[in-house]
């Protein structure tokens, strides 16, 4: 109703984060994830997803700007039904890198 | 080995989920369930006349039992009805099924007749959602939607299923058992320990009670250590009634429409304990500025709320009621005389305005006159705009689930449908409504549903010909350029209401104004009970847009 007055959003800082994701495998997990990052204007500048195991689940990776609301995403997402875990891993990781071959 | 079509598996699996009213509305992709749910002799169906109102008939439902509540819409046009009553049920917590119909399988994303992608759509709105490819998923679908719905923080599930969905043939041993919620987190005994130290060394500590304890049934612990501790308490609009507002520890609701004393209780606290609560921007103005002077506690069910707005000194993840258990027997016993009689100094030198107000054809007087014909029993809906906030300063909460408002969506329309689901789900207590004449307009077909179920609702319609909210803002903060917030037109809701079937009293013609109220309250049915407010009564005190909560205007 009445206009909300904020402080501007803080821009995304330049460090990157990898998101390793363990979640059910159907074809509405990825809607979900993608909408929570796009919600909140959170650029995901990588992403890849590929079954595991038996094909029950998937592991998604992303590639995200280090952010002070990660933190929060972070909780969001371990809250998703169909997320099974979330791990957090330097830029230095090496699945983005290896598939830079492919983006020339 | 039991055979059954998709359809009837789902109204077996609603009816042993203990489901007993369905609110909703058939159409060409629901008709197999629609067709099974004729054969059941256990669930009453509720014809709705839009599914907005089926929508907040499940929320009414819902909200005063705290048991997930079902409505059915078709598909297309059907489903996205309900996309609001949704989205409401997402922003306060509330744990409701959505089943709607959808076009065949084989006809998904071809743009089928009254096709829409409702999963898609409601993927932000849904705590969770299912769009179900095949008759077997039912037996997991189902209870997962109501598991998820009632476990944790409560939230709406949207369950889509196909039409062919509903007619394939299923075959299954047993049934699966009706869901049961998820074990709460484990207790956090080391955080818990650090708030009691906490609670025991502060001066002035405050209790900030959010709906999450009204969800998780924590009231009377919340009270409990209210009175231990000494603690002075406030409660966000959710929260009303988990402790009685003339308890002498309650400082009433906080925010932009609070008592100013309240407001200034919170500037002084050294320590803030909230629980279940989740520092909404209309309840803690500048968030910077919000208890500048506090370290606090946060205690949610809900991981993703704490450290999400104010960071917690310390931060416990669990079920509200539980940690309160816990967190009791470690906090000392404390009469905390200073700080208790500092709270009364603020509390008489800053009286609130809507005290000894007695005239029933004023905003404040006739919430006090309806709240004198009643016991605490009654239950009380409002829809949306100034007569909600009057209600939520005014009306004498006493107890959990008594109060039923639209808060984090802010909904105009959700008033009298909540009201029927509440009355349908407990059919012995008066259920009144007070509406507005913008937000009664917006789900007034539901009258006509209202009539046939003969439900004990009152709607309570405080008129200022206005959208009253609206023209306040424009007139204190938009120069008084007043612009599409006045009506030209004056309906007679009296004829309204008596066209649907309703039987309808004016206040403003009647001769003992009180008495007609008071009778019109006890006569078992519905009644629309008509009252002219003048336009130019504000709320007030308020928080300007932007200011911190001690920087309120008026009253
Ligand atoms: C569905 C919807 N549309 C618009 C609004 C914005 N709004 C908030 S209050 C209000 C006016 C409400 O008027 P009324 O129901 O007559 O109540 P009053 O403020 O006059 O008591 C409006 C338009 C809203 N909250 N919900």
């Amino acid at each position: 109703m009445i206009e909300q007055v904020a402080e501007p959003l803080q821009q995304s800082g330049f460090a990157k984060v990898i998101l390793e994701i363990d979640v059910n495998n159907h074809p509405g997990v990825m809607s979900h994830i993608c909408n929570l990052f796009a919600r909140r204007a959170f650029n995901v500048e990588g992403i890849l997803c590929m079954p595991v195991s038996d094909g029950k689940r998937s592991r998604i990776w992303l590639l995200v700007f280090e952010d002070q609301r990660l933190e929060q995403m972070v909780r969001q997402l371990e809250k998703l039904q169909d997320v099974l875990a979330v791990r957090r891993h330097s830029a230095g990781h090496e699945v983005f890198e290896r598939l830079e071959d492919f983006f020339h | 080995m039991k055979q059954m079509t998709g359809a009837e598996l789902i109204v077996r699996l609603l009816e042993r989920q203990g489901v007993r009213t369905v609110a909703g509305i058939p159409g060409g992709a629901i008709l197999p369930l629609y067709d099974a749910l004729s054969g059941s002799t256990l669930i009453h169906h509720v014809l709705a006349r839009h599914e907005q109102g089926a929508g907040f008939m499940a929320q009414g439902m819902a909200r005063v039992s705290g048991v997930p509540a079902v409505c059915f819409a078709s598909s297309g046009p059907g489903a996205t009805n309900l996309v609001t009553a949704i989205a409401d049920a997402r922003l306060d917590s509330i744990p409701m099924v959505a089943i709607t119909g959808q076009v065949p399988l084989s006809m998904i994303g071809t743009d089928a007749f009254q096709e829409v992608d409702i999963y898609g759509m409601t993927v932000p709105i849904t705590k969770h959602n299912f769009l179900v490819r095949s008759v077997d998923e039912l037996l997991e679908v189902i209870p997962a939607a109501f598991r998820i719905a009632m476990s944790g923080r409560p939230g709406p599930v949207l369950v889509d299923v196909p039409k062919d969905v509903q007619n394939q043939i299923v075959a299954c041993e047993d049934f699966p058992p009706p869901a049961t919620p998820d074990a709460p987190p484990a207790l956090d005994m080391a955080a818990i320990a650090e708030a009691a130290r906490l609670i025991n060394e502060a001066e002035q500590p405050v209790l900030y009670l959010g709906g999450g304890v009204i969800h998780s049934g924590a009231a009377q612990q919340a009270v409990t250590l209210a009175e231990q501790a000494g603690l002075p308490t406030t409660m966000t609009l959710m929260a009303l009634g988990a402790m009685p507002v003339d308890h002498p520890l309650s400082i009433g609701m906080l925010g932009m429409h609070a008592a100013r004393h309240t407001n200034f209780v919170l500037e002084e606290a050294d320590l803030l304990v909230c629980v279940g609560a989740r520092f909404d921007d209309r309840a803690i103005g500048k968030a910077a500025q919000f208890c500048p002077k506090a370290k606090i506690v946060h205690i949610d069910v809900d991981p993703s709320e704490l450290h999400k707005i104010r960071q917690a000194h310390v931060a416990i993840n669990g079920d509200v009621a539980r940690v309160l258990e816990a967190l009791l027997p470690r906090v000392e016993v404390s009469l905390r005389k200073r700080w208790l009689s500092r709270v009364e100094s603020l509390k008489s030198r800053f009286p609130v305005p809507w005290a000894n107000q007695d005239d029933p054809r004023t905003h404040y007087g006739l919430v006090q006159a309806v709240a004198a014909a009643l016991d605490d029993e009654a239950v009380i809906a409002t829809d949306v705009g100034q007569h909600q906030m009057w209600v939520a300063q005014a009306y004498p909460f006493r107890r959990p689930r008594q109060w039923l408002t639209s808060g984090g969506l802010g909904t105009m329309g959700f008033g009298v449908p909540a009201a029927m689901g509440a009355a349908l789900a407990e059919r012995d207590r008066t259920v009144v409504c007070f509406s507005g004449d913008g937000s009664l307009m917006m789900n007034v077909q539901e009258l006509a549903t209202l009539a046939e179920e003969w439900l004990n609702v009152k709607i309570v319609l405080m008129n200022n010909n206005s959208l009253g909210l609206v023209y306040q803002q424009q007139n204190l903060f938009y120069g008084k350029r007043v612009f599409a917030s006045k009506y030209r037109g004056a309906p007679d809701f009296v004829k309204i209401a008596e066209g649907f079937g309703i039987p309808a009293v004016d206040l403003d013609t009647a001769a003992n104004p009180r008495g007609t109220l008071a009778q019109a309250l006890h006569t078992p049915g519905p009644c629309l009970i008509h009252v002219s407010i003048d336009r130019e009564q504000f709320v007030y005190p308020m928080v300007p847009p932007g200011a911190a909560n001690t920087e309120m205007i008026g009253g």
